[in-house]
């Protein structure tokens, strides 16, 4: 049948802030380049291939199970990109490529897609990633390459043997359950903090310069795509936490520096904590769930078996995320509380 | 006298590109009488009026010839004079289809006999002023259309202390009201006091966004010598702060109860325009029989403020302003964030018409129904502190109970979450679905 | 080590043996008595949970069929044998009431019926016919978006080139496709019947015309050749299914070509 020219109808609103979920993963991707540089500088060729490998498969594994499962977004919203980026950054530098993959169909085929795809996984993709890997594999994965290895961009680094130190977090732990007192060569004297500032330290990919992730949280908060609620919530209990913990005790537990700079604690209050799939909507339920993060962070480092423990507290407060943000939601306008000031009584 | 910034600010909001320098330096232009008019029986919120003229009947200007229908309706007016065409169903800014009487205009313009004004209005009675602007047919202007002797006559028990002109006109691209108040400033302040007479207020604000400096200068000047407490209160410009509630709020730091009215925390807001056709009515006793709206958009060739007859048809409303020069993927009846789309230009100008606007492909976005990805943006823009995506979330299951539960009906869709939203949901649309659910199951319950 | 494994074993094995004993007791003390009648007869049921008899799923028909004494004649997916099998259980005289199927009124497709804008919004009929009156020119027809599909228990409904269309093998006459419909165009009609006005427009002939090929222009043709199994309802022939049609060259000649044999076509269109 002869048409006319058709107009576009839809309900209001006719004007949009531009804003996409593209977006919002093109500005992640950004801000974790300078962590991506660093690692590639302290790390060597070892850092290029994980990382590689882990975005190139995320993207495969997305595009196969999102056929499979018969959805027909395509790839373009760039998360699996994501997800792969932050698994790598997650991983130590020497992992085989073949753990690496079997990491991200965990993160991407299990943690994602079977939950419904982007926008229902109620876990951090890329942590459960990493979580699956530390525990099938918890030899690999606890196998540290040194920062600044004179031999990382010798062609064939990565059939090199890791020469395998322990992160600093794994050191003070082997340091206390041996001898009960931190010995003396890991206390932390000026250079050092400017070292771990750096990233100047053995420990995961992209976890190990702090600088490189505070310039990339920047960034996100310029873009608005994260706000300061949880990374600072986080991160601030964190500090309290290991301050009262040294001041109590100086001799068994490390300055609040140590535990601010090293690990995973960076790149888990920047980067992981603030996905927004997995973290509360409201203001309010953020700062919950970023002192919950930091209460168990510090729990696990203290007392718990695992020398790190900023992937585990993140996952156990993804799962109390549905309830924080029904226990926050805000104060609907109109529904007066009951000790409110406002002149609403002339009923 | 003063100019006081609003104290309060509401939460949420949203800073659209407002586009108002396509059409804000455009002088109000009176536009030719077309050659039909279609006057809708539906140009207010509440029953339709009920036609009074039929086929054949000659009109005058100002004759009524719709009555209202029950308590919230309003009159209607021949805008012209002329021949009744037909008496016919026409299409409605919202797709409804309602009776509107087509009037072939005589070309004379003859004004019905007996129009006369209450010249001592500052001594009359306050039921004989009401009565004199539901004769009128007076509905708010603004764009929700609600009539406006209702609004002036609130029952004894809702004492009423602060008299709010809105011209806010926080929508982007229109400028009507923002023209009235530069160009009819003196008017407007007869048609301040007269509402104040007759709500006997002491506190009047007159609430303009801080992005409309000359609108400002032009009311203060206006208002210059007035007596009382008569202040400007100058609005963050932010969307939405002309909507009702939201700049209550900023104005006077109350909160309008869930399902409340502005009267429940003794506020009455009339947007200028409406205060402008008071003072018509009133003092010249002229029924409504036209208004301001602005015709804008970037294809359109020139962008322009018209004063123009109720009933005359889109179509002829943009020929005035010359035509399209480039494609057009939208149409809009009223301001982008709330305006209804139209699906061709066949709907005819009523009291509500404050804009038409014409949005070229790019400046389309589609809707796309995305999985949410929790960002939490609309939570942030809802100026109602509702959780739209929870909220969408439900109602996309169906699960309208639970919707109504959190609150739905609160939801004043204006727009902000579906603004803001990165995964291009269709948030409002959810809402306006939850909304009419709960609104069915009312009336089945009665 | 060994300690530690018994410690373990016997810790679970209390814990075990608690809440073993919380179950059996609160089995007891909060079970809810029911007649044993009603599990009975839901077994009979065909588990379906349509909802068609208009009862709640199967569970609740059965219990209607106990308690209340409803009729047994209300499941229509479970079909002629479930009705003996109620009918033997209950005593009661199995009455078969016809094998009904779900039609879609609506023959404008997207090559027959006009579109008067791009609609762009939920993807849901009623969502979209609230936008500006729906996007067909004909304010009668189907929308196509698919609300009846998604309410289909049997994925009987299918949406073909811009309608909905029910494939009567597959449909279990449950209704729920029938209550989705925000335009009301989907009848139930007797399964033998295969000769319907697939057209829902109350519409006048020339406004018809306008929006779709295959509209009912009202110009009674059929009533006048087919008898007493048309009828008019304003503008809009309608089917009476009491009575058979007498001569099928109605089909043919309707002027509209909106009556249609569903059996004709769907050869014809297996054939093409």
């Amino acid at each position: 049948m002869a048409q006319e020219k058709q107009y576009i109808v839809s309900t209001s609103p006719h004007a949009h802030s531009g804003a996409s979920v593209h977006r919002i993963m093109l500005d992640v991707i950004i801000a974790l380049l300078p962590a991506v540089a660093a690692s590639v500088y302290f790390f060597g060729w070892q850092a290029l291939r994980i990382t590689a490998v882990c975005i190139i498969s995320s993207l495969a594994i997305e595009a196969i199970s999102r056929k499979m499962m018969g959805r027909n977004l395509g790839i373009g919203d760039l998360s699996a990109v994501v997800t792969g980026l932050l698994l790598a950054l997650n991983l130590p530098p020497s992992l085989p490529s073949w753990m690496a993959i079997v990491g991200c169909i965990f993160a991407i085929g299990i943690a994602k897609q079977l939950f419904g795809g982007i926008g229902y996984n109620p876990f951090n993709p890329a942590l459960v990633g990493r979580v699956a890997l530390l525990v099938a594999f918890p030899v690999a994965m606890t196998k540290w390459n040194d920062a600044l290895n004179p031999d990382r961009w010798s062609g064939l680094a990565w059939a090199v043997d890791a020469t395998t130190t322990a992160t600093p977090l794994g050191a003070v732990k082997t340091a206390l359950s041996n001898t009960g007192v931190i010995p003396t060569d890991l206390l932390m004297s000026s250079k050092s903090m400017i070292n771990y500032m750096l990233g100047d330290m053995s420990g995961s990919v992209g976890e190990v310069s702090a600088i490189a992730l505070i310039i990339g949280g920047i960034y996100l908060l310029w873009r608005k795509c994260i706000s300061w609620h949880i990374p600072v919530a986080f991160i601030g209990t964190v500090a309290i936490f290991a301050g009262i913990l040294h001041a109590v005790n100086s001799d068994t537990n490390m300055p609040i520096s140590f535990h601010l700079l090293s690990g995973g604690l960076m790149l888990g209050a920047i980067f992981m904590a603030t996905d927004m799939v997995t973290s509360p909507i409201t203001k309010k339920g953020m700062l919950v769930f970023g002192v919950g993060c930091g209460l168990l962070t510090m729990l696990i480092r203290r007392w718990g078996g695992y020398p790190e423990g900023v992937s585990f507290s993140i996952l156990l407060m993804n799962a109390v995320t549905p309830l924080i943000n029904r226990a926050t939601h805000p104060r609907i306008f109109g529904h007066v509380a009951k000790k409110a000031k406002t002149g609403v009584n002339d009923k | 006298m003063n100019i006081v910034k609003a104290l309060f600010k509401s939460q949420g909001g949203i800073h659209p590109k407002y586009n108002k320098e396509l059409s804000r330096d455009k002088k109000i232009e009176t536009m030719p009488i077309a050659p039909l008019l279609k006057v809708s029986m539906s140009q207010h919120l509440g029953a339709p009026a009920k036609p009074l003229v039929k086929k054949g009947d000659l009109v005058l200007r100002g004759q009524q010839i719709g009555e209202a229908a029950g308590f919230i309706s309003a009159n209607v007016h021949a805008p012209t004079s002329g021949t009744v065409k037909a008496v016919a169903e026409a299409p409605t800014a919202i797709g409804a289809k309602i009776p509107a009487i087509e009037i072939e205009p005589d070309g004379e313009d003859k004004w019905i006999d007996g129009i006369s004004g209450i010249q001592d209005w500052k001594n009359a009675d306050n039921k004989e002023l009401i009565a004199k602007i539901a004769e009128a047919g007076i509905s708010g202007m603004g764009g929700a259309g609600f009539p406006t002797h209702v609004k002036l006559s609130p029952p004894p028990n809702k004492p009423i202390d602060t008299l709010i002109i809105n011209g806010a006109e926080c929508e982007p691209y229109l400028t009507a009201d923002h023209r009235l108040m530069v160009e009819h400033a003196a008017e407007i302040r007869t048609g301040i006091e007269i509402i104040r007479k007759i709500l006997s207020v002491k506190t009047v604000r007159i609430a303009i966004e801080s992005n409309k400096p000359e609108s400002i200068e032009a009311m203060n000047k206006a208002l210059a010598d007035i007596d009382g407490d008569v202040e400007i209160a100058v609005l963050k410009t932010e969307y939405p702060q002309g909507a009702e509630k939201q700049q209550i709020f900023a104005i006077t730091g109350k909160e309008v109860p869930s399902a409340g009215l502005p009267m429940d925390v003794g506020c009455v807001v009339e947007n200028v325009g409406t205060t402008l056709a008071i003072q018509d009515a009133i003092i010249n006793g002229k029924p409504v029989t036209e208004r301001v709206t602005t015709v804008t958009g970037n294809p359109v060739t020139s962008p322009k403020n018209v004063l123009v007859r109720l009933g005359t048809s889109y179509t002829d409303l943009l020929e005035f302003c010359g035509s399209t020069k480039n494609d057009v993927a939208k149409i809009i009846s009223g301001g982008p964030m709330m305006g209804f789309a139209q699906p061709n230009l066949d709907v005819c100008t009523t009291k509500t018409t404050s804009g038409l606007l014409f949005l070229a492909p790019k400046e389309v976005y589609n809707y796309e129904s995305m999985p949410c990805i929790s960002c939490g943006r609309c939570v942030e823009a809802c100026p109602m502190n509702l959780m739209p995506s929870e909220l969408s979330f439900m109602l996309e299951a169906e699960e309208f109970a639970e919707a109504q539960e959190l609150n739905v009906m609160d939801c004043i869709e204006c727009g902000c979450c579906s603004f803001s939203c990165p995964a291009h949901r269709p948030l409002v649309q959810h809402m306006k679905q939850g909304k009419a659910w709960v609104m069915l199951q009312r009336r089945k319950k009665q | 080590m060994t300690t530690a494994i018994l410690i373990t074993a016997f810790t679970i094995g209390i814990i075990g043996l608690v809440c073993g004993i919380i179950l059996s007791v609160s089995a007891k003390f909060l079970a809810v008595k029911e007649d044993p009648r009603i599990g009975e007869v839901e077994e009979l049921l065909p588990s379906a949970n349509c909802g068609g008899c208009g009862y709640a799923g199967c569970a609740d028909y059965a219990k209607a069929i106990i308690v209340d004494g409803a009729p047994i004649n209300l499941c229509s997916p479970g079909g002629a044998d479930t009705l003996a099998a109620l009918g033997k259980y209950t005593g009661q005289e199995a009455v078969a009431g016809e094998k009904m199927v779900a039609v879609v009124m609506c023959g404008g497709d997207n090559t027959k019926a006009s579109k008067k804008f791009q609609y762009n919004g939920i993807v849901d009929c009623a969502a979209a016919a609230s936008v500006a009156g729906g996007d067909k020119t004909c304010s009668y027809g189907c929308l196509g978006y698919g609300s009846c599909v998604r309410v289909c228990p049997a994925d009987a409904i299918e949406i073909v080139n811009g309608i909905a269309v029910v494939h009567p093998e597959l449909c279990i006459s449950c209704g729920a496709c029938v209550a989705a419909c925000p335009r009301d165009i989907i009848t139930m009609t007797p399964a033998s019947e295969t000769i319907h006005v697939f057209c829902n427009s109350k519409d006048k002939g020339p406004i018809v015309k306008k929006a779709c090929e295959v509209g009912c222009i009202g110009c009674r043709m059929c009533v006048k050749l087919g008898g007493e199994t048309f009828v008019m309802d304003g503008f809009l022939a309608k089917r009476d299914y009491s009575i058979e049609v007498a001569d099928e060259i109605i089909v043919e000649k309707c002027p509209g070509k909106c009556i249609v044999n569903t059996k004709q076509s769907k050869t014809t269109g297996e054939s093409v």
